[in-house]
């Protein structure tokens, strides 16, 4: 059986998809962007120990060179993920299909289904393909919250299982696009179309920053995209908040809600129906 | 006499404040009841281990009268003089006749009927009928200005229940209070889902597990503070015991199980069943009311409500619990104290035979001057595990509490974009066992204190001493002040 590295698990949440979800976050991902929210999820932790001298509760050691976490001692202070020099953190659990599965069974009669996030969960594409089947077959949806760096034309297996997926079209221009998370975007475009095409996609987000991106440009090409499929795809336009950022990367303002109003008239204009501002 | 001096003068009360205040002044200057009880039983009450909930000495009429306005609705009333009404207009004013004629210990109406299903035969043109129920609600909440008033709706779909749901989100009043009556057979998701959004917006309607409801009490309504009783009868009187208080008489747990639950038990059914008897025997309350006449409640469909209050603070005190994860609601020890304590107060009050009626077990939501009770079954406020884990709880908790008893969950505004998500923890949680919840968010004027709906806005011209039409914003203050009653943890984003 395949294992991931679960990073963390919220059991209802309003924010993952339709309805009320558990949402699971992995660790690890091929992004590395700028005004990432939760930075301590990109990189596996390489057990250097910096963390452990800060934790007050004493919930980590270091036992044969790893660093080890003691969920019961921890008291969530975060030191640990504010002393990281890896992007990472030290509280994650590798976890099988079966554990993970027993770990959300409790949540599924209030549950329309699982979202899986991260990190980035295509990283666990097997792991995926096995959790998505199980769940199915307990009558429940499956969506991922995905980069989309990875291609789902590769991906037949877990393309077909899942339900819908969810991915941010962070900037049109692709200079701008290597900028802010260090990829090129024309993978996450394709796959955005393509999923659309499929009836999988349930929601496109461009967080919106003042100056450091063009934001009117990608807002104009990404609803034009999902014009054809308007019924089906929400557009979710977020406001760039400097909470939880890695500030020595990026230093930016919180964009206006008039700009915000402006860049929902023009997805509206270009035939995007479901513009949801957060 | 300075009491009644001082309630004539207080600045703050309205007319109709001090007329009732004056009212019960006069109920409690005799005592008719208390001299007849067992040494016992007034020693427990001295020590406000159980307490009447404030329905006054001399109890000439049930606690809360629910009738049946659906037979008044068929037949008209002789004794009012009024026919069957033939259309909207006529449906709205007759019901707002009765309302002044329905019997109350708080001295105003707790029911005003399952309005919806009452007014949608007569709704032919949607307009006409909205402003008709706009009237009617109006009328209501400045004429019984008290959010123990209920207002029942669902579970079907209904052309007036939807116009209700749009008044409650336009007019953001705390009276009518309000619940849906949830049946997952019956209830449509597109109407429940408007609910929600009502509820979210307004702090109403709160929900109902109709399956559950149903099954124990036949046909029923929801009123008041989430008691539920039998329609076309009522609740002849509400004790309270006070579960903190009784955990202090015990010397262990063995001693709470064995001597104190039997007698307090025992204590409050004494006492209820004396001002029940009170009010059918010496004041003939069946025989003088038009409203038995003309069959709209009957006097065996009339139940005693036997609530308590504060089941988390008997739990840890009981386990000399005070770090967290010995606490109830995080200990499966505590919990499953919580429950086996529960079971007993159901089998001692399954021994007690009563001459006049059943009783059924209330989880009471607590009143303005408790000081760190926690209401009914609750987790203490502050104290609240992550939300499947409550919802699981309380289910447990809950299981005897017949006559009522809810949960509130506050929700971020994030929750407005997604009321689905409500309606999923909904579902599980009524097929879990849960028996009632309400939702808010955080941010309306109108909030839910511990059961009944208050207005931020007049409490703050209340404190400032100004007079505020609605009778419950006093009560409101006390609960905030006393029992954190706003400081719930509010089920967010992703931190449900």
């Amino acid at each position: 059986m395949h294992k991931a590295l679960v990073n963390r698990i919220i059991p209802f949440s309003c924010v993952d998809g339709p309805g009320n979800r558990t949402a699971i976050f992995f660790q690890e991902c091929n992004f590395n962007c700028r005004y990432c929210h939760n930075p301590e999820t990109i990189n596996r932790c390489v057990n250097c120990g910096i963390c452990v001298e800060q934790c007050p509760t004493h919930a980590l050691t270091m036992v044969e060179g790893e660093v080890q976490w003691d969920s019961g001692l921890c008291c969530k202070c975060d030191a640990c993920l504010k002393a990281c020099p890896n992007s990472s953190s030290p509280r994650t659990t590798w976890m099988t299909v079966e554990e993970l599965l027993a770990a959300i069974r409790p949540y599924l009669p209030f549950i329309e289904g699982i979202t899986v996030s991260g990190g980035e969960c295509t990283l666990q594409e097997e792991f995926l393909v096995e959790l998505f089947t199980e769940v199915k077959k307990l009558g429940k949806t499956c969506f991922a919250d995905t980069n989309a760096l990875k291609d789902f034309r590769q991906m037949p297996e877990l393309t077909q299982v899942m339900d819908s997926a969810m991915i941010d079209i962070k900037a049109w221009d692709d200079a701008e696009h290597q900028m802010l998370v260090g990829q090129p975007n024309q993978m996450v475009l394709e796959n955005t179309e393509y999923l659309a095409s499929l009836g999988k996609l349930f929601e496109i987000r461009t967080v919106v920053i003042p100056e450091l991106i063009d934001n009117h440009l990608t807002v104009d090409q990404a609803s034009r995209m999902i014009a054809p499929y308007a019924d089906q795809v929400r557009y979710k336009l977020i406001k760039y908040r400097p909470m939880g950022v890695r500030t020595d990367l990026i230093s930016a303002e919180s964009p206006s809600d008039e700009l915000m109003e402006e860049l929902k008239d023009l997805a509206i204009a270009n035939g995007a129906k479901d513009i949801v501002i957060i | 006499m300075s009491e009644i001096l001082s309630i004539i003068k207080d600045p703050t009360l309205t007319f109709n404040q001090r007329f009732s205040a004056l009212s019960k002044a006069a109920e409690n200057s005799i005592d008719p009841i208390t001299p007849i009880l067992s040494p016992r039983t007034r020693e427990l009450m001295e020590q406000e281990v159980i307490w009447d909930m404030g329905e006054g000495n001399a109890p000439f009429r049930p606690r809360y009268v629910v009738p049946d306005y659906r037979k008044f609705m068929e037949n008209g009333s002789e004794f009012l003089m009024l026919q069957p009404p033939k259309d909207i207009w006529e449906a709205c004013a007759n019901l707002g006749i009765l309302y002044h004629h329905v019997p109350a210990a708080g001295g105003t109406l707790v029911y005003m009927g399952h309005l919806d299903s009452l007014l949608e035969p007569f709704i032919t043109d949607e307009e006409e009928a909205r402003k008709a129920i706009r009237l009617l609600l109006t009328h209501l909440d400045r004429t019984i200005p008290d959010a123990f008033c209920h207002c029942d709706i669902g579970p079907k779909d209904t052309k007036a229940g939807r116009i209700i749901l749009e008044l409650t989100a336009e007019m953001q009043r705390p009276v009518p209070n309000m619940t849906m009556i949830y049946n997952e057979d019956e209830s449509s998701d597109a109407f429940t889902i408007e609910a929600i959004k009502t509820a979210l917006t307004a702090a109403k309607p709160s929900f109902v597990n109709d399956k559950i409801s149903k099954a124990e009490l036949g046909e029923y309504a929801v009123v008041s503070c989430y008691n539920l009783l039998p329609l076309g009868g009522g609740g002849l009187c509400l004790g309270r015991l006070n579960m903190m208080k009784m955990a202090e008489l015990a010397t262990s747990e063995a001693d709470l199980f064995d001597r104190v639950i039997p007698e307090c038990v025992a204590a409050q059914c004494e006492w209820i069943e004396a001002r029940v008897k009170f009010i059918i025997d010496d004041c003939n309350f069946f025989g003088n009311s038009f409203l038995a006449e003309e069959g709209l409640i009957h006097q065996d469909r009339f139940v005693a409500m036997f609530g308590f209050t504060g089941l988390a603070e008997c739990v840890n005190t009981i386990l000399g619990a005070t770090e967290q994860k010995d606490r109830f609601g995080h200990s499966p020890k505590a919990d499953d104290l919580g429950e086996r304590i529960m079971d007993k107060m159901e089998e001692e009050l399954r021994k007690f035979h009563s001459n006049y009626c059943k009783y059924y077990l209330h989880g009471q939501v607590g009143v303005d001057n408790d000081h760190g009770v926690t209401p009914a079954t609750r987790i203490p406020v502050g104290e609240e595990p992550e939300m499947p884990l409550q919802l699981a709880q309380s289910a447990r908790m809950q299981k005897h509490c017949v006559a009522g008893v809810g949960d509130i969950y506050p929700c971020d505004e994030s929750v407005k974009r997604n009321p689905q998500f409500v309606l999923d923890i909904m579902k599980g949680a009524f097929n879990t066992g849960v028996r009632y919840l309400s939702f808010y968010t955080g941010d309306a004027d109108v909030v839910r204190v511990t059961g009944y709906l208050v207005k931020r806005s007049d409490m703050e011209k209340l404190k400032k001493g100004n007079r505020v039409l609605d009778n419950s914003t006093i009560l409101g203050i006390g609960a905030a002040d006393n029992c954190k009653a706003l400081g719930r943890r509010v089920r967010s984003l992703n931190n449900a």
